[in-house]
This record gives C-alpha cells, sequence and structure tokens, in this order.
C-alpha cells in the first residue's frame, strides 16, 4: 500500500470497506518515512509507538461501526503545534528539548475526529522564512528534484503529504508559509480566513498575521479538514462565533456567474514568464468553466512587503521576547540568524523615536491595503493569481541575501495582511518543478474558494502527479 | 538609514558577537532602506488597523478554571526549588 496513491475521501472508503485497516495504513505511512526521511528531511520527530497505539484504537472504533471525520487517517503536524507529551520544537535548537503538557485546540479537534499523529514536521525556525532553509534541524528537499527547495515556512507537511507520508499535515501561513510550499509540492494549500481556525496553543510567530491552515492533495480533502478545524474556541479571543458549514456542500463543477478579479499588479514586471502563463492557462480553464474574468487593480499592493516586514517583524520581537530558558527551552543564545534579525527589525521599529515612522506608518498603509480589496470584492467574488512570482529556486541559492528571500513572499503577504482566507491549487509544472495559484476571497468566503478550488481541480488534475522518488 | 545594531541587541537582549555585527548591520540597514518607501504614501487622515475581521473588544466571564498542575508548569524548568523556578539574581550578583 502507498499512501500517495490514497486521498482521505479515498482512505476512508477503503477503511469502511476493510480493503486495509487503520493500523496497515499508518505502518504504511511510518514505512514511507523510513524509506524517504533521509533523503527529503520533512520530518523532526516520528511517533511511530503513539501512532500505532491510535491506529489499534481507530480500528477498534471502526470494528463498533463508530464514523468520525478522520478516523484512522494518518496525519502530521507542523513542529509549531503544541502536543502534551511529543516533544514541540519550532524548528529551533531553543526548544530542541520542550515537551508541552498540553495540546493546540486544533491537535485536540484533529485527535477527536480520530486523526492518527505520525509525527512533527520540519519548517523554517519558528516559521521564519520562504524555503525551509532556516530550519535549525537541516533543509527539506523538494521531492520533485532534491536540490531545490520545497518551500516554506512549513516545509516538511507538503513533502510529507506529496511523498505519500500521511494524508494530511499542518501548517501555519503569517506571509505565504502554507500557500508556497503547497505550490512548489504539487498539493493544496489552504490558509483560512483571519480567526476561523483557533491559534491557541501554537508557537507564535505574529499575532495579527497568522493563520492555521493545512496540506491535502485535493480540494475536497482541505475542505473537510477545515470542517474540523474551524470554529470559535474560547480560548483564543480573534475566533468569531460564525457558524462551521459543510464545506464539502459546495464542491461543483459549474462556476457560472462567478466574479474572478484579475489585479493587474500582480500580472506585472517581476513575474517569471513561465509563470505568467501557467496562471493564464489557469484563467482560461476557469472561464471555459463559466467564470467571469474582470480586470481590477489593488493599487497599494506594492507596498505590501514592506507593511509586512515592519509589522511582522514588530510581532515577532515581542512574541519572541518569552523565551528566556527559564520556564523552558533554552537560553536566547540558541536564536538562530534569522531570529535574530527579526528581533532586532522588530525592536528597531517598535523602539523611541522610531515607532511613528515605522510601525505607525506600515499600520495606516495597512488600512489602505484592506480598503484596496474590500473595493475590489464590491466587482468580484475571488482573485486570482500565481502564489510566488517565480518557480521554485534551488537550495542555497537565496540565503545570504535576506531581502531577496522576503520579496518572494510579495503575492502572499497580502492575504495576512487584510486577513483574508487563500487557497493555493496545483497548477502545472515549470521545469519539472510544480506550481500553483491562489484564490483569494473576503472574510470567512472559505466555501466559495473550496468551489473555484475544486472545479478547477477537476478539469485539470495536476495534483495526480506523483514526485518520482528512489524505491 | 543606519541601524545601531550593537544597540538594537542589547535592548532585544541578544547577544551578537563582534564578526557578526557588520553582517547583521548591512543586512538589516538594505531591508529599513527598502521598507523606506512607505514614507512617500500620503496617509494623512488614515486610521491605524487594530482588527481585520470586526471583532472588538471580546469579553469573557472571570471565572477560575482547572489549568496547569504546579508540577506540569515546572515540567520543563532546567532550575527549580521547593516547587518554584529558581533564577539568577537579578539585583546583585547574587
Amino acid at each position: 500500500m502507498n499512501l500517495r496513491n490514497l486521498t482521505i475521501t479515498e482512505a476512508k472508503e477503503g477503511l469502511k470497506n476493510k480493503q486495509f485497516s487503520a493500523v496497515e495504513l499508518t505502518q504504511a505511512a511510518l514505512d514511507q518515512i523510513k524509506l524517504q526521511d533521509n533523503n527529503l528531511n520533512a520530518f523532526i520527530t516520528v511517533t511511530e509507538n503513539e501512532a500505532l497505539d491510535a491506529a489499534g484504537h481507530a480500528d477498534k472504533l471502526i470494528t463498533q461501526g463508530e464514523d468520525k471525520p478522520l478516523l484512522g487517517i494518518p496525519i502530521a503536524l507542523k513542529d509549531l503545534f503544541s502536543t502534551k507529551g511529543i516533544r514541540t520544537t519550532a524548528a529551533s535548537r531553543v526548544l530542541d528539548n520542550y515537551v508541552p503538557q498540553y495540546d493546540a485546540t486544533v491537535v485536540t479537534r484533529l485527535k477527536e475526529a480520530g486523526g492518527v499523529i505520525v509525527g512533527k514536521t520540519n519548517c523554517d525556525a519558528w516559521a521564519h522564512g520562504s524555503s525551509g532553509e532556516n530550519s535549525d534541524f537541516d533543509p527539506t528537499k523538494n521531492p520533485y528534484n532534491l536540490e531545490y527547495v520545497p518551500g516554506g515556512s512549513s516545509s516538511g507537511s507538503p513533502v510529507a503529504v506529496t511523498s505519500g507520508m500521511s494524508l494530511m499535515a499542518t501548517g501555519t501561513d503569517t506571509g505565504g508559509s502554507i500557500r508556497l510550499p503547497a505550490s512548489f509540492c504539487n498539493v493544496v494549500g489552504l490558509k483560512p480566513t483571519y480567526g476561523r481556525v483557533s491559534r491557541y496553543g501554537i508557537v507564535a510567530m505574529a499575532s495579527s498575521l497568522d493563520s492555521i491552515g493545512h496540506f491535502t492533495k485535493t480540494v475536497a480533502d482541505s475542505a473537510l479538514v477545515l470542517g474540523i478545524t474551524a470554529g470559535h474556541d474560547p480560548l483564543d479571543a480573534t475566533t468569531p462565533n460564525h457558524s462551521v458549514p459543510n464545506y464539502n456542500e459546495f464542491l461543483g463543477y459549474d462556476l457560472k456567474g462567478i466574479r474572478i478579479g484579475v489585479p493587474k499588479e500582480y500580472y506585472a514586471q517581476g513575474l517569471d514568464k513561465n509563470m505568467h502563463k501557467l496562471a493564464d492557462d489557469a484563467l482560461k480553464v476557469l472561464i471555459s468553466r463559466g467564470a467571469n474574468v474582470i480586470d481590477i487593480t489593488l493599487p497599494y499592493s506594492q507596498s505590501a512587503i514592506a507593511v509586512y516586514y515592519i509589522i511582522q517583524t514588530a510581532e515577532v520581537s515581542s512574541n519572541l521576547g518569552r523565551y528566556d530558558g527559564i520556564r523552558y527551552g533554552n537560553d536566547r543564545s540558541y536564536f538562530g540568524d534569522e531570529a535574530k534579525r527579526r528581533i532586532m527589525l522588530g525592536t528597531y521599529v517598535l523602539s523611541a523615536g522610531y515607532y511613528d515612522a515605522y510601525y505607525k506608518k506600515a499600520q495606516q498603509v495597512r488600512t489602505l491595503i484592506v480598503d484596496d480589496f474590500r473595493k475590489a470584492f464590491e466587482q468580484v467574488d475571488a482573485i486570482v493569481a500565481p502564489v510566488s512570482p517565480t518557480p521554485p529556486w534551488k537550495i542555497g541559492a537565496k540565503t545570504d541575501d535576506p531581502l531577496a528571500m522576503y520579496l518572494s513572499d510579495i503575492f502572499t503577504v497580502t492575504a495576512n495582511i487584510a486577513g483574508l482566507p487563500g487557497l493555493a491549487v496545483p497548477a502545472g509544472f515549470i521545469n519539472g518543478l510544480p506550481s500553483g495559484i491562489q484564490i483569494l476571497g473576503p472574510h470567512f468566503s472559505e466555501d466559495k474558494l473550496f468551489k473555484i478550488g475544486y472545479a478547477y481541480e477537476q478539469e485539470t488534475q495536476f495534483w495526480k502527479e506523483a514526485p518520482k522518488l528512489n524505491e | 538609514m543606519k541601524i545601531n545594531v550593537k544597540h538594537v541587541a542589547k535592548l532585544a537582549n541578544l547577544k551578537i558577537t563582534d564578526e557578526d555585527i557588520n553582517k547583521f548591520e548591512t543586512q538589516l540597514s538594505e531591508v529599513l532602506q527598502y521598507v523606506d518607501h512607505l514614507q512617500k504614501i500620503d496617509t494623512t487622515g488614515v486610521n491605524e488597523t487594530s482588527q481585520v475581521t470586526g471583532l472588538e473588544n471580546v469579553m469573557r466571564e472571570d471565572i477560575a478554571k482547572q489549568s496547569l498542575t504546579q508540577e506540569e508548569a515546572l515540567a520543563n524548568a532546567k532550575s527549580k526549588h521547593n516547587g518554584l523556578y529558581q533564577v539568577k539574581g537579578i539585583l546583585d550578583n547574587e
């Protein structure tokens, strides 16, 4: 059995029809990790014993006729998600011996839904990065070509999904950290609306931007998982009481009447010509399904990276202030270079005499970016754009140039600044490496994003192209 | 825009080696130069964003609830004494 050939939906059918057991499914995930992870480095911690126990329990429940949305399904968690009794490092040496005493809310919900946790995935330390190379536990490799980055910061999670090591993996998206690696690894990545999914128990990066999402092979699987993770949590005051619909009900082939906005600023100078073509082809598919494509403008998007690198670093500097080595973890000398850079930038922009020029100014321009989207969504239902301006790059290509690395997020940070949901869907290959498009919508419009993404996916099926791994 | 790495590192309680100071100074100054173009945007009368989804002043009842036990709270501490965190002296070199 190979998990690469199964979606969650198909695995659930297989379990129900007794084609295989949850223990067999979990064993297949663990075998694949053993076989491939020396090369790919997607995992920091593998929880073999806990996983087999949980799978055994799932098999018992299945026999009893119990029906839970993820019962017996192998899943992986970005190593930012607190797991009771299981080491949680944030891929930083500061936390390399930290064992949480409680589960993140999302972890509790995934466990209650019957998910079987096979391990904790690699990422850029503290989720700082766009390539996975800032991990203190060595970079993750792109399974489609080991010399290339898988995208970051959630680097191990999409690799685990696309390589058959788990059927779903979680991520966090503060400036593109789910959508970019999803796009580079040929999987579906969802960044939900800010506050749609609880942040409680997840190592905080930038609290006004952090969004908690996940990676799956297909849009239908993504919709299924959001139905489990979304919703109000008394432990996170930014999660509103909006009801959580059955997202899978919205999936269909017909996009008649849907208005898709194409922001001219995203299709301008700086966009790789192959990426441009890939996005154009995607728009053609959407039109063929009945969507209307409309040109729009987001004039302040050129300022998004500047706004982002002020607000985000300011929030990073205060969130990482708590790491003093007294209550848990190691002291501050264990921070890597990128964390140090962001802490110092954030400290600087918040310091006396500079606050107005940087932080206040950035929060004002943030309002202008929010207004750009508000106006755009008076005209269109959703916006479609490439996830990144270029295809995946070679490992090492940007590591000495932080600013060049920061600019890889130019098309993704705007959604975080405005708190909007974004769905990254595979859109094809450039020189054998995957790239994706993202669908952005108004707050709490995940149902619509799934609908558009599903129709596109049905027509294109790029996700079926598996990486060629050495056996 | 030049950033005084030594001073900022002290504010952030980070130890930076002398050889790293120049590297960080160059890299951070480059980022600050990049973000400087925001100054050209007219933001007269524009409010600062403080929330994006409409939630404001979220309240809850002030009721005590079961939380971590003392043992759990101390589980990851390297240095403890009689069920408390033990830290170095703050005022003197105790």
